[in-house]
């Protein structure tokens, strides 16, 4: 088997830069004190106590006052980049930036590109694109299927060499268990995570949202929960009988924590994430039928949107991811159920779990810290962290800045954002990602100035 | 008000005073010329995404009688088939300056949606399996000239109501006129959740002799890209509305087209409980009333490009209040006034 395959992008100008005075958060690394990070070349170089340190020649200064505070910057499993074919939706510069601008240091595109990147030779290409344009590292999942037709594998051994580190064929199910069996006993061969869009199509089929009294009273063809949590069952079961490692992406209703809460108990290699949007919002947002709540799985209940939270709090649901998924503007100005799925992400995440989780007592910071890096270990990488000799992955986050999303437009080239108009608080502020200063809010530059 | 998007916008006065100005109108269409100047000069257009006729008809009646002119479009053989979007096929008929868009689509909120894209007034004339208003306030005005009141009446809607945008509408429209709304069909469809909505919920017709009214929602071959029954003979043998299940008492409404032998029998359609036809001759009076109240009084739009001008309403009241002359040759029952201001 090849080496493992690693991320590629960013890191283009290693950073000298002292953060002083700043409030470090790593729960992983049980840190949470004021204290001073001098960051050179790119690396960790030595953390001190707060007003210890100071910068060597040609470093940046950026004081904290005790206030802000340093994260291991946010890995983000669950990307549209768009690139190839949609780039009018999304690139790997504008999606990278709209990372950065999240706080994210690393993440993990979808296949479902036009053509899906389903080829070692396209995934090269890709790899290349990225290494030169992305502003932040990224990785790529290749697809399980061909053209995500859902019926003959792609080539996965020579996609795992071409640095594939995963499978999915997201945005849709691999609705025929025989398929997916196929793919575990293929995983024995050729590594890599498979990660589930879990979805039974003959149960969905047709709906456009949750289905509940809102689509009831609507008259919007409903898509009952059951469709999600009795695929995350099956290929739970299947996964077991293999021995193989799925991911199971997105989870939506309290049916699928079951689910994957009984496949952990028994044993089975399984992960999970949910998106901020389904921890913080539900279908009552869709009375309005505002297109930017459409998304794959809908918002869902009250009850479900409570199961994912405490689903998150006990850790059965491994990590947070955005499905950042940007469509254009033209697109989602269509009546609602001709509107794709879909919602912006990456740059409202921390903010608006912060703001809908962390300050209602209903998780702790070091929690979501804790939830928005696991990511990354999921699939094989490093998890960004707070210790001299790492390399720099942080976000300086200023955790009493109010913002109202999208006031002053975004990084994505999509403004679809389900938490647009909302007043956020606690703002991302630096991001550092691959050693490099990948975004750096103008209000800080102002300040500064 | 502004537009007609939805009867969940809507207070039982303002319903009260459509259907009030709709009673009036009634009287217009026994005259010899079945014709008002209330809106002479105004614009209605009517765009249609979907097959129609009845409904589509009546709006163009109620607009004529209102001296008003009215413009056809509909969706097949124009720009749509050659990709335009909603939104610039819209954009593009507003450059025509219409007063009122009569808009059926079958994309549910399609007709708000539009309501923020241009200037005219919008009349829901039916978005996907959402709303029908118009259909919602023809059948309180027909039901309050059979009844009299709709407070405390028995309302029975059977059948289809999964992909029905009338029985969405009219179960909150009887609702807010007093009556007691149950919902009765074949499991496969009756929504999940519509209890919701404040109706009772039923899968049989055994209790169908508590009903006052009976509306039977029309089985929507058209819309059934699935197989919703095992078959429409056994859903005849169980929902059927017929000779046997209706009682003499009870009125039978319908939006129609009926499906003769499925949802109804031959012989209830053609008995004396049946108001199918008052419901298709109320439909044209009442969006007559439905036109007038967005349109009438002075230019509703006159200095006000944006969407949303608020002065609308005042206008209408302005124009009622001042006796203006269109308003004047229209006949007004002693119980009219009262009902009105909201």
């Amino acid at each position: 088997m090849s080496a493992p395959a690693q991320l590629v992008g960013g890191g283009r100008d290693p950073a000298d830069v002292l953060l002083r005075d700043v409030r470090a958060l790593d729960p992983r690394e049980q840190l949470d004190e004021r204290v001073d990070v001098l960051v050179r070349g790119g690396e960790i170089a030595e953390l001190g106590g707060a007003g210890s340190l100071s910068a060597p020649e040609g470093a940046e200064t950026i004081d904290g006052q005790g206030r802000l505070v340093l994260l291991p910057a946010f890995f983000d499993a669950h990307v549209h980049l768009r690139t190839p074919g949609q780039e009018h939706k999304e690139d790997l510069d504008s999606g990278t930036r709209a990372a950065a601008a999240g706080g994210f240091a690393g993440l993990l595109a979808m296949p479902n590109t036009d053509p899906v990147l389903d080829s070692a030779p396209l995934l090269g290409s890709l790899r290349d694109a990225a290494s030169r344009q992305a502003r932040v590292p990224v990785g790529f999942l290749a697809a399980i299927t061909r053209g995500l037709g859902g019926e003959q594998l792609s080539e996965m051994a020579e996609l795992a060499g071409a640095g594939a580190l995963g499978f999915t064929d997201d945005g849709k199910p691999v609705a025929d268990a025989g398929t997916l069996r196929k793919a575990l006993q293929y995983q024995r061969l050729c590594g890599g995570v498979l990660a589930l869009h879990e979805e039974d199509p003959t149960l969905s089929r047709g709906g456009a949202m949750n289905e509940g009294p809102v689509s009831a009273a609507l008259g919007i063809a409903g898509i009952p929960t059951v469709a999600e949590s009795t695929m995350v069952a099956r290929d739970a079961a299947l996964a077991g009988y293999e021995d193989g490692r799925v991911h199971f992406m997105h989870l939506s209703c309290a049916g699928s924590v079951d689910a994957v809460a009984a496949a952990k108990g028994s044993g089975a290699r399984v992960s999970c994430e949910v998106s901020p949007h389904h921890l913080l919002l539900t279908d009552e947002d869709v009375r309005t039928l505002d297109t930017r709540m459409k998304m794959h799985p809908p918002l869902t209940s009250e009850a479900d949107r409570q199961a994912l939270i405490e689903g998150l709090r006990s850790g059965t649901i491994d990590c947070v991811a955005t499905d950042h998924a940007p469509h254009a503007r033209e697109e989602k100005e269509v009546p609602f159920e001709q509107a794709p799925m879909g919602t912006t992400g990456l740059e409202t995440a921390f903010a608006a779990l912060h703001t809908g989780l962390v300050l209602p007592g209903l998780i702790g910071l070091g929690l979501l810290v804790e939830r928005m890096t696991a990511g990354a270990g999921l699939f094989g990488l490093e998890i960004s962290r707070i210790a001299s000799g790492a390399r720099a992955n942080l976000a300086l986050v200023d955790l009493d800045a109010r913002w109202v999303a999208g006031e002053h437009g975004w990084e994505s080239r999509s403004d679809n954002c389900c938490f647009a108009g909302r007043e956020l608080q606690g703002r991302v502020l630096v991001t550092l990602a691959a050693g490099a200063v990948a975004h750096r809010d103008r209000t800080l530059a102002m300040a500064e100035a | 008000m502004n537009h007609l998007l939805s009867i969940e916008q809507l207070d039982r006065a303002a319903i009260e005073r459509i259907v009030t100005q709709a009673e009036r109108f009634a009287e217009v269409s026994d005259r010899e010329i079945k014709k008002v100047p209330a809106l002479r000069g105004r614009m209605v257009l009517n765009l249609f995404y979907e097959a129609s006729t009845r409904t589509r008809s009546s709006f163009e009646l109620a607009a004529k009688r209102l001296s008003a002119d009215v413009v056809n479009f509909a969706a097949s053989g124009s720009s749509v088939e050659k990709g335009e979007s909603l939104k610039d096929t819209v954009l593009t008929l507003s450059a025509h300056k219409p007063d009122a868009i009569v808009l059926r689509t079958p994309w549910a909120g399609a007709a708000e949606l539009v309501s923020r894209w241009c200037g005219a007034a919008i009349v829901n004339a039916g978005d996907g399996k959402h709303e029908h208003p118009t259909q919602a306030l023809l059948d309180v005005y027909t039901l309050r000239r059979r009844l009299g009141e709709i407070d405390g009446a028995n309302i029975w809607i059977v059948g289809d109501v999964a992909h029905s945008r009338v029985a969405r509408s009219n179960i909150l429209a009887f609702q807010r006129m007093g009556a007691k709304v149950t919902v009765a069909g074949p499991p496969t469809l009756i929504p999940r959740g519509i209890e919701q909505l404040g109706c009772d919920v039923r899968f049989t017709l055994d209790e169908l002799d508590r009903a006052d009214v009976v509306y039977a929602l029309r089985m929507q071959r058209e819309r059934m890209s699935e197989t919703w029954v095992p078959s429409l003979r056994e859903y005849a043998s169980w929902y059927q509305i017929n000779g046997r299940r209706l009682s003499p008492r009870q009125v039978l409404m319908h939006p129609g087209p009926v499906n003769r032998g499925v949802e109804l029998s031959g012989e209830v359609v053609d008995s004396p409980q049946a108001v199918i036809t008052a419901q298709v001759e109320a439909g044209v009076v009442v969006r007559m009333a439905v036109l007038y109240e967005l349109l009438a009084g002075p230019h509703p739009r006159e200095g006000a490009e944006q969407p949303a001008g608020g002065g609308q309403a005042d206008a209408d009241a302005d124009a009622a209040e001042a006796g203006d002359e269109r308003f004047a040759s229209i006949p007004e029952p002693a119980s009219a006034r009262a009902g009105r201001g909201t």
